[in-house]
């Protein structure tokens, strides 16, 4: 009986879970036509960022203090080939998103091999030193990055320098780019990148051998922060440092924490509401990082599963859904 | 095969089956000597427990037999092959599977799934990122069957973190038996069980141990006495005395250790 009304209770949370997917999808399609496009590409640039972290910090339980590396590294590739090579920009935004993936299997090839907070500290160094890397290769231009990016045309007949062909292309990518981040999650595999996250020592004696898992979803979260960089790049027409530093690698954890970790929706609540505090305040003189620090506390002290975690452990009978 | 696995496995069809064996096993943490010179030998079809008070290296030799921790002299042979120096995961995959002392389940898991992720990687299902989650539907009879084995069927969708105790404890057992393991390393399976437990536990082994080779960590001697065939009693790293439960029992320097005049 108690189990009959527990089912019911999560077909119709499923149900619920679908319509608010179709509310935000079509607010995302009409968001355009009221909010200045180029600041919610941002937005979702940001949120796929974030999304692709999720993946690693909320599903495998790894903490990656580097994944700056990824995102900004995308942008240069992206910008490079696109700008120099004359390469349309889908294929620009593939290899983009590919050697983000290279750079991933290298990092994550180290990083593995240890956990908790020297995982975190071999990310972060070695994404420190791609930062020097980029800092000194004539390709990316220094401090002045690669500028002037064209955005071209997608497949050769969608110009891009149309804003709303530009916003839809994005949107596009965005949603299949989650949406690889939803089936990973809820795949077989995603179910054994769980189990590790919950207790690695049963899984290594069940016979899993980790490192493999672990390296695969490190690879997979480069390659999708990768996309939302190279993609980034096409939208701003230009690939920075900033993008490379540990400070953006800071940025993302703080979205993810901020939606909430290990939720679907969190990461991208979490990216919408900084960029949007960045926005907002970066013309009203009061220093943005401080804002962002107040509210980072705020959420740690008040409710710790950040702004999604916390409403839907609200939520009548969620206790089980925690995807 | 090399002719010595041959002429071991030969061995090992007539008569007494060792499907687990270790020689001389040795650990060495910075200068204090946890295990010392300890030979094993696990047989298909019987019981075999390991005994011996607080800090005798017990659970040491389990991190040992399963290669979670290298050991620093010594072999282990599985079916006749040498697995001194393979990965714990590459061990549990050739079939000798533990538990642990603190329940291993994944707490925010239901059980059905925390049997199906052991399920999984037999099946090729492990490492398909792009199927969804129904792909995991063929694994759900198998499942069931082993919940119903351990008498779990009912708490099936529940989460295994707000199961009690003791049915965690059945839990693990289940998932390691979904492995259909040849060696089954137990490590106190009822430790910190209610009365009842203790016996559905105690039937749970005897049926499982029927096909396939049990070693267990176990305080409770009137278990151990009733439920095994053998029994080795370690005391500071060293095998202290071993055969049948009424040997060992008599055993003078056994009897010093455990009715505690010199040890605690």
């Amino acid at each position: 009986m108690a189990e009959a009304t527990q089912t019911r209770t999560s077909a119709s949370g499923a149900r619920l879970q679908w319509v608010l997917v179709a509310i935000g999808i079509a607010a995302l399609i009409a968001a355009p036509f009221v909010i200045y496009p180029i600041f919610v590409m941002k937005m979702l640039c940001f949120a796929l960022f974030a999304c692709a972290f999720n993946l690693l910090i909320g599903y495998t339980g790894l903490l990656s203090f580097g994944h700056a590396t990824f995102f900004g590294g995308a942008a240069y590739f992206c910008a490079h080939a696109v700008k120099v090579w004359g390469w349309p920009p889908e294929a620009g935004i593939l290899l983009g998103a590919l050697g983000a993936a290279v750079l991933g299997a290298i990092i994550g090839f180290f990083a593995i091999r240890r956990q908790g907070i020297y995982f975190a500290m071999i990310t972060l160094a070695l994404s420190q030193m791609f930062f020097f890397f980029c800092l000194q290769v004539p390709f990316t231009h220094g401090e002045d990055g690669i500028q002037g990016v064209p955005r071209g045309h997608l497949f050769g007949v969608l110009d891009l320098n149309n804003a709303l062909t530009m916003y839809f292309t994005v949107l596009a990518i965005f949603l299949i780019g989650v949406f690889a981040v939803w089936r990973i999650v809820n795949s077989p595999f995603g179910m054994i990148l769980r189990s590790i996250r919950e207790n690695e020592n049963r899984a290594i004696s069940l016979g899993y051998s980790v490192a493999y898992y672990k390296l695969a979803a490190f690879v997979m979260s480069a390659a999708l922060a990768g996309l939302a960089g190279a993609v980034k790049a096409i939208v701003f027409q230009f690939a920075t440092l900033t993008d490379v530093t540990w400070q953006m690698s800071g940025e993302v954890i703080l979205m993810t924490l901020l939606g909430g970790i290990g939720t679907m929706v969190g990461p991208i609540v979490g990216a919408g509401l900084v960029v949007g505090l960045e926005n907002t305040l970066a013309t009203s003189g009061f220093p943005v990082t401080i804002a962002t620090g107040l509210i980072f506390m705020i959420c740690v002290l008040v409710f710790r599963r950040g702004i999604v975690g916390e409403i839907l452990a609200r939520l009548p009978g969620a206790k089980n859904s925690n995807s | 095969m090399t002719v010595q696995a041959t002429e071991q496995a030969d061995k090992a069809d007539s008569g007494s089956r060792v499907v687990l064996s270790a020689r001389g096993l040795r650990r060495d943490f910075a200068g204090f000597v946890a295990v010392k010179n300890v030979d094993l030998d696990i047989e298909h079809g019987k019981i075999h427990a390991l005994i011996g008070p607080n800090g005798a290296g017990k659970t040491t030799v389990f991190n040992l037999l399963t290669r979670m921790m290298p050991s620093s002299a010594g072999t282990i042979s599985f079916l006749g092959r040498d697995i001194t120096h393979m990965s714990p995961a590459a061990v549990a995959r050739l079939g000798v599977v533990r538990s642990f002392q603190i329940s291993a389940i994944f707490p925010h898991l239901t059980v059905l799934d925390n049997v199906r992720v052991a399920l999984q990687r037999p099946n090729g299902l492990a490492i398909q990122f792009w199927r969804s989650l129904s792909a995991l539907d063929a694994l759900t009879p198998r499942a069931d069957e082993l919940l119903a084995l351990v008498g779990l069927s009912d708490a099936r969708d529940r989460l295994a973190g707000d199961l009690s105790y003791g049915r965690k404890r059945i839990l693990e057992i289940a998932t390691t038996l979904a492995l259909d393991p040849k060696a089954l390393l137990l490590d106190e399976p009822m430790a910190g069980m209610g009365h009842e437990d203790v016996g559905a536990v105690a039937e749970i082994i005897r049926s499982i141990a029927k096909d396939r080779a049990v070693l267990m960590v176990e305080h409770n001697l009137a278990v151990v006495a009733d439920l095994c065939d053998r029994i080795t009693v370690l005391q500071r790293g060293e095998i202290l005395a071993a055969g049948d439960y009424a040997t060992v029992s008599q055993d003078e320097r056994v009897r010093v250790a455990y009715m505690g005049t010199t040890d605690d």
